[in-house]
């Protein structure tokens, strides 16, 4: 039923995708959400115990949140296809998605919640050394690090979660960090302060990743004086940060100048019309799971509205 | 027949190493996302490419000597095996046209 123009369809799968989906569902809107095929339930998937969403008092893993939401839209009707989007064609009153085995569905109107793919650090032996040593994924690499010295490098609220998780396993965690004081929730901090196995490089940036077949250690700089020190660890896990991914609309869809969509006012209108955007994608300044959630609900409100004009 | 099979520490020279097809090894551990969601599309490549490739699941939990041996400390981590040589390293999970495109000199 490829031909069948449809109200919305809805990509990414994370908070803000789901919830839309699930106002959109509840609208009669019948739409259609690419949860995309080895991302499907975006950053969360990949975190353990979320403390700080709404309604779940004694906290819940990030995967179960997400395998709820998921539920949630679908009890409401959302059609999922588990599956990538590769390219979009957005202007114009029609719509179309073309996902990874080549299908094209087509809609009047689009939301956009694509998310945000991990940074990275940008040094010549990063890449190389990743899987042998250097790793975006504490909850699934963690185990591999049993007994041994390792760092993770960033200062927000994934740094220091990774950094407590880790400790389960390591004999010692150092939290690389540019600053002297850490951005992360002061919860998180509090408890990543008070953990024995927790030692901090403040002031201190990455220079340089070392290690033949597997990481070795890194050479730190310190971002005041400009001294470098050698940190031996067998581990590197890398949380500085995450940027939008934009890949599919970009000279499409109006982004600023660090590649998130620009919306319109409060609203989650982009500069394309039927073309809404929520999330990561369009958030420099929170980017929680709940104002996800809700700027998921927007789109989805907006979008009906937009549907209905 | 199952299409994936598992290998573990005690068959992995059997199953792999001496293994007269291409072989791709998923090393993976029930506890991780990205294995779970990668393991569906393994399924897939197994199924339409079975003239051309096995594909063998290894638990990293269960199979330490195989992991330490092979310096694993991410997954999932693929290993394409050929002749008894790792040819290819495929480390995260990747979508499923993205991992034929790695894939392709052993499936054409």
């Amino acid at each position: 039923m490829t031909s069948d123009v449809r109200n919305v369809i809805i990509i990414g799968s994370g908070p803000a995708g789901w919830t839309a989906a699930i106002y959109a569902a509840r609208a009669n809107l019948e739409p259609l959400v690419f949860e995309g095929s080895v991302t499907a339930g975006g950053a969360l998937m990949n975190t353990t115990e979320v403390e700080n969403f709404p309604g779940f008092r004694d906290g819940i893993m990030g995967p179960d949140l997400m395998d709820n939401m998921r539920a949630q839209a679908e009890r409401f009707g959302a059609q999922i296809i588990t599956d990538d989007v590769s390219s979009v064609s957005l202007e114009g009153d029609v719509k179309t998605v073309i996902d990874g085995s080549g299908t094209e569905y087509s809609a009047h109107s689009i939301i956009l919640a694509m998310g945000s793919a991990y940074r990275e650090l940008g040094l010549p032996d990063e890449k190389r050394l990743s899987g042998h040593g250097v790793s975006w994924c504490a909850t699934c690499d963690g185990f591999f690090f049993r007994d041994q010295d390792i760092a993770v490098v960033g200062g927000g609220d994934s740094a220091v979660e990774e950094a407590t998780f880790l400790t389960k396993f390591a004999r010692s965690v150092t939290i690389i960090h540019r600053r002297d004081e850490l951005r992360a929730s002061a919860v998180m901090a509090e408890r990543a302060l008070a953990n024995e196995k927790i030692t901090f490089a403040w002031n201190s940036a990455v220079d340089a990743i070392h290690g033949a077949e597997k990481v070795s250690g890194v050479t730190l700089r310190d971002t005041v004086t400009g001294e470098t020190r050698e940190l031996p660890v067998t581990g590197l896990f890398v949380a500085i940060g995450h940027d939008p991914r934009n890949e599919l609309i970009k000279g499409v869809v109006e982004l600023d100048s660090e590649g998130y969509v620009v919306t319109e006012g409060r609203s989650s209108r982009t500069n394309v019309p039927g073309v809404f955007a929520c999330g990561d994608l369009v958030d420099h300044t929170y980017r929680q799971a709940i104002t996800a959630a809700g700027s998921g609900c927007a789109a989805a409100l907006d979008a009906q509205h937009f549907l209905a004009h | 027949m199952a299409t994936v099979t598992t290998t573990n520490d005690a068959n992995f020279e059997a199953d792999v190493l001496k293994s007269d097809t291409i072989t791709l090894v998923d090393f993976w551990a029930p506890w991780c996302g990205p294995c779970r969601a990668v393991a569906p599309v393994l399924e897939e490549i197994a199924t339409e490419h079975a003239d051309k490739l096995r594909v063998v699941k290894l638990n990293t939990d269960e199979n330490p000597q195989v992991t330490g041996k092979l310096g694993i400390t991410s997954i999932p981590t693929l290993h394409v095996y050929m002749g008894g040589e790792i040819v290819k390293t495929i480390i995260g999970a990747r979508p499923k046209p993205v991992l034929l495109r790695e894939l392709q000199p052993f499936l054409g």
